[in-house]
């Protein structure tokens, strides 16, 4: 082991992939002595866990498919040991419920982040990078959409589409990629007047090249650590559109339409609305705290 | 005089380069003509904002050209150069801090020339570089932060030499270096000159460092081109004009007396 | 303003200890450092990476390692005991540093022109109005031509030299009592390097200000300035009057005047340095601190 990390940290590494290695595991050194930053690695990475493994993990399914007697029985149970979180109202166990919501919490920002960030960060990198009528374009389209307001937006869309969870991902992916690309062109703006572009750009490379493999991975740190921030608040506009009927539809266990369905008894049935809405502040908690820990270290100006 | 035109390398024929409009226009560079035959080297100095980097970024095709003409071996420069003429023309720039880009290693610098232009021996070729500018080896995976300043200015020096180009435009390559580690490189682009048989522009505001290195020098000021001068054996020239003598007499240290009669050629 | 009834020094130095750990073990960049300067010209001359910039950024507050002295006085002001609050008063104000890399220390996406008025107003605490004269004044000092295309210009538009200059012009808005200025001509040809000097000449004679000035320009240097650091791998490894510079016993020192190319022949290889580990062990005796 000792001799791996000498291997790891050696100042004149042998290969390509030694140097890549060791950056990296400096960069998690750096990670992994920010306790903040390893409480939000932990509670993703068991947000993770927890989707993957959901039905082993819950302990009764999505819906009880209770009805007459035993509905009227088993519903409205306070947390107990049988049931962790208690029950709803269709006597669904909610413990049971908010596990396998994990799955929809996690499918919308995998969808986000595949589909946001990136666009935005090709938009702001072309734009930065080439100027003039190209950047006047695409900024002007990237103003548009960030007039809007975001919560406005996503409403007016996921109404015009139709109730459901698609139509507010697609909500939520359309507004928020302007403010990647603002953040994208920024970073580029300060890099294209550098020498070590222009030394590229004597070498021959073409626009291409220069853009996927100068500017990007510089922009990119930056960017990750955005949106890992910008996560929380994605998980929440999810919740909330739930919450306003706008999102996922019952009995679908979507966090905030889960918090919406237990407003009615909230002085009654506590448990209800309290467990999501705990799921909730963790999972973006856990975003926040992990962005943090990134910026520290990514940020190109910590070295490294 | 048209048959020394003919032989030159690079020649540059009344180039003048604007930027701005208006009364915030600045002639950058005005009217400047000079011709270079090959394996010479060619010194270029003057004045702090006279043209001089701008003139090697129009060479290197980086700034636009508004009036005259730049030609390599004889032939007009188009204004989107060709992949053959980045093979034939390369370029060091002034700071060895901004030039090379701080997320790749020395490997990766080298390298990417050569996948531009299809190069097959990438191996071979990046030792073979790295053992002409006498950079060792073990620094090859080590990312810029890694290098001090004078090994950094060898691997913008190995990258332009990499694909074995016959004209280097340096922009005051030792500028921001100590005077032992300009030493060194200085040396170093001697031996190249000699061992590669190049043709060197040599930007830099140092004027024992082109007497030094150059054959020839021309003095800039205010976009225009001044005087020419030959140097002769003993690292020596004679200027005529009076901006020239200034400059000669600037180089020989701080004299308050002296700085009292700097008078502004305008 | 000028400190004459104490002749307590403008600043000293006492053991002045500069320390990046790191995974490899921690670098010493700045080893025992001291020396104590009044209101004068000192030059700290040394090849690249002996910690010339770090002790001046030292100086300021700045630097990003582990710093340790026995003391740092500045004016009777101990700058170990400084809260940060009472550092950023001093510092801009009564202490400057022009740093080295000026276009590094400017912002690429923002003009000139606003960059000086909001140091000059955080400085100074003045008007627009005042600031913007005060920056058209001193980029006329600086001798920049066009001071009002300079001044609307972003960054990459000045040449490299244009750039020192502005850097200089911002460190000057205020008039410091100590002003470090870190190779802040290495860009400028000679003519306007040594007007610059002699700006700073007159600020010393006429305002009192002390002036550290590093650079690795050794001829410049020793007809400038009044005296001079040598350091190496860290350590002060000699200190000379800069009138005596030829006199120089260090073989570091004398290493580095023969590699000037003023001093080769045409078509004859410059001389190199040999560093020799030694030359860390001669520093301790000289000063007797060998153990
Ligand atoms: N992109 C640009 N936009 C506007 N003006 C520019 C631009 N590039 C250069 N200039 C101007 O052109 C003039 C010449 O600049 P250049 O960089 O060629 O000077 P230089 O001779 O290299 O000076 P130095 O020795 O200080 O580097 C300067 O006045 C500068 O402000
Ligand atoms: N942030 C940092 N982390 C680790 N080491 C550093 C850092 N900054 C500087 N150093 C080290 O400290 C030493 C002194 O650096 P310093 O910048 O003072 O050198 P210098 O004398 O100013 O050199 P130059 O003439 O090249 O500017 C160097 O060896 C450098 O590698
Ligand atoms: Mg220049
Ligand atoms: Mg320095």
């Amino acid at each position: 082991m000792t001799e791996f990390k000498a291997w790891l940290l050696a100042e004149n590494p042998d290969s390509r992939a030694q140097a890549t290695l060791g950056r990296s595991y400096l960069a998690w050194l750096r990670f992994y002595r920010n306790p903040l930053a390893m409480i939000g690695l932990v509670i993703v990475v068991a947000l993770i866990l927890m989707a993957l493994f959901a039905p082993y993990i819950a302990p009764y399914g999505m819906t009880s498919g209770l009805t007459g007697n035993e509905l009227a029985l088993q519903r409205f149970q306070p947390p107990s040991a049988a049931h962790w979180f208690g029950t709803d109202g269709q006597a669904n166990d909610v413990f049971s419920r908010i596990v396998i919501g994990s799955r929809i919490t996690l499918l919308i920002v995998a969808i986000v982040i595949f589909t946001a960030p990136i666009l935005g960060f090709v938009i702001g990198t072309v734009s930065g990078y080439f100027g003039g009528w190209v950047d006047g374009v695409l900024m002007r389209l990237t103003d548009i959409f960030l007039a809007f307001p975001k919560l406005v937006l996503a409403l007016a869309l996921a109404a015009a589409m139709g109730r459901g969870l698609e139509s507010a991902i697609f909500a939520i992916a359309v507004t928020s990629w302007p403010a990647y690309a603002r953040l994208a062109r920024a970073e580029t703006l300060t890099i294209r007047n550098t020498d070590y572009l222009a030394a590229a750009k004597l070498q021959g490379a073409s626009h291409w090249r220069l853009i996927t493999g100068h500017i990007m991975p510089l922009c990119l740190s930056s960017l990750i650590v955005r949106v890992t921030l910008d996560m929380a608040g994605i998980i929440l506009t999810a919740a909330g559109l739930g919450f306003l009927g706008l999102g996922a539809q019952p009995p679908i266990p979507e966090w905030g339409a889960m918090i919406a369905e237990g407003r009615d008894y909230i002085l009654s049935y506590w448990w209800l609305a309290t467990f999501p809405g705990l799921a909730i502040f963790t999972v973006a908690l856990g975003f926040n705290l992990l962005g943090d820990g990134l910026r520290d270290v990514l940020d190109p100006k910590s070295g490294a | 005089m048209t048959d020394h035109q003919e032989q030159a390398v690079i020649a540059v024929k009344d180039l003048a380069i604007y930027f701005g409009r208006g009364e915030h226009q600045v002639k950058a560079v005005d009217q400047v003509s000079f011709a270079i035959p090959p394996r010479q080297s060619f010194g270029l100095v003057g004045e702090s904002g006279s043209g001089k980097s701008t003139i090697l970024r129009a060479l290197a095709g980086l700034d636009h050209v508004d009036q005259g003409q730049l030609l390599l071996d004889g032939e007009p420069l188009q204004i989107k150069r060709t992949k053959a003429f980045y093979k034939k023309v390369q370029m060091v720039f002034q700071d060895p801090y901004a030039s090379l880009h701080p997320r790749h290693t020395v490997d990766k610098i080298l390298a990417e020339p050569l996948a531009i232009h299809g190069f097959k021996d990438i191996e071979q070729r990046i030792i073979k570089v790295m053992d002409q500018v006498a950079l060792p080896h073990k620094f090859r995976f080590r990312y810029p932060h890694q290098l001090s300043g004078g090994q950094r200015q060898r691997v913008a020096i190995a990258r332009a030499l990499i694909l074995e180009p016959e004209i280097l435009l340096l922009d005051e390559p030792t500028s921001a270096l100590d005077v032992s580690i300009q030493a060194e490189v200085l040396n170093l682009l001697n031996r190249l000159r000699a061992e590669l048989s190049l043709t060197y522009v040599l930007v830099s505001h140092d004027l024992a460092v082109v007497s030094y290195m150059c054959e020839r020098v021309a003095v800039m000021q205010q976009g225009k081109l001044v005087e020419l001068l030959q140097v002769d054996q003993d690292g020596k020239t004679y200027p005529k004009q009076a901006y020239t003598k200034q400059l000669n007499l600037a180089s020989q240290g701080y004299d308050r007396a002296r700085i009292e009669q700097f008078i502004d050629h305008d | 303003m000028v400190n004459q009834a104490t002749k307590a020094p403008l600043l000293a130095v006492n053991n002045l200890n500069i320390r990046f750990p790191s995974v490899h073990g921690a670098v010493h960049a700045v080893r025992d450092v001291s020396f104590t300067m009044g209101r004068e010209k000192v030059a700290i001359v040394g090849e690249s990476g002996s910690g010339k910039s770090q002790t001046g950024r030292a100086i300021l507050g700045l630097s990003p390692g582990q710093v340790s002295a026995d003391s740092l006085i500045f004016d009777g002001i101990d700058l170990q005991r400084l809260s940060s609050k009472a550092y950023r008063e001093i510092r801009g104000k009564r202490i400057s540093m022009v740093m080295q890399d000026p276009k590094y220390s400017l912002n690429p996406v923002m003009s000139i022109g606003k960059q000086m008025i909001e140091a000059c107003q955080i400085q100074m605490k003045v008007s627009k109005k005042q600031a913007l004269a005060r920056c058209m004044q001193m980029l006329e000092a600086v001798r920049i031509r066009q001071p009002q295309r300079v001044f609307k210009a972003y960054p990459h538009e000045v040449s490299g030299g244009m750039g020192q200059r502005i850097m200089i012009a911002m460190m000057l808005l205020s008039s410091p009592d100590l002003l470090i200025a870190d190779e802040p001509t290495s860009a400028l040809d000679v003519t306007v390097q040594l007007q610059i000097l002699a700006i700073m000449d007159d600020l010393v004679q006429d305002t009192g200000m002390g002036l550290i000035l590093i650079s690795h320009d050794l001829p410049l240097v020793a007809s400038f300035c009044d005296r001079i650091l040598v350091m190496y791998a860290g350590r002060i490894v000699e200190e000379l009057d800069a009138s005596k510079l030829d006199q120089a016993q260090h073989p570091y020192t004398r290493g580095l005047l023969s590699c000037l190319p003023s001093h080769a022949t045409k078509g004859q290889p410059l001389a190199t340095l040999e560093r020799q580990d030694s030359w860390l062990d001669e520093a301790l005796e000289n000063r007797g601190l060998r153990v």
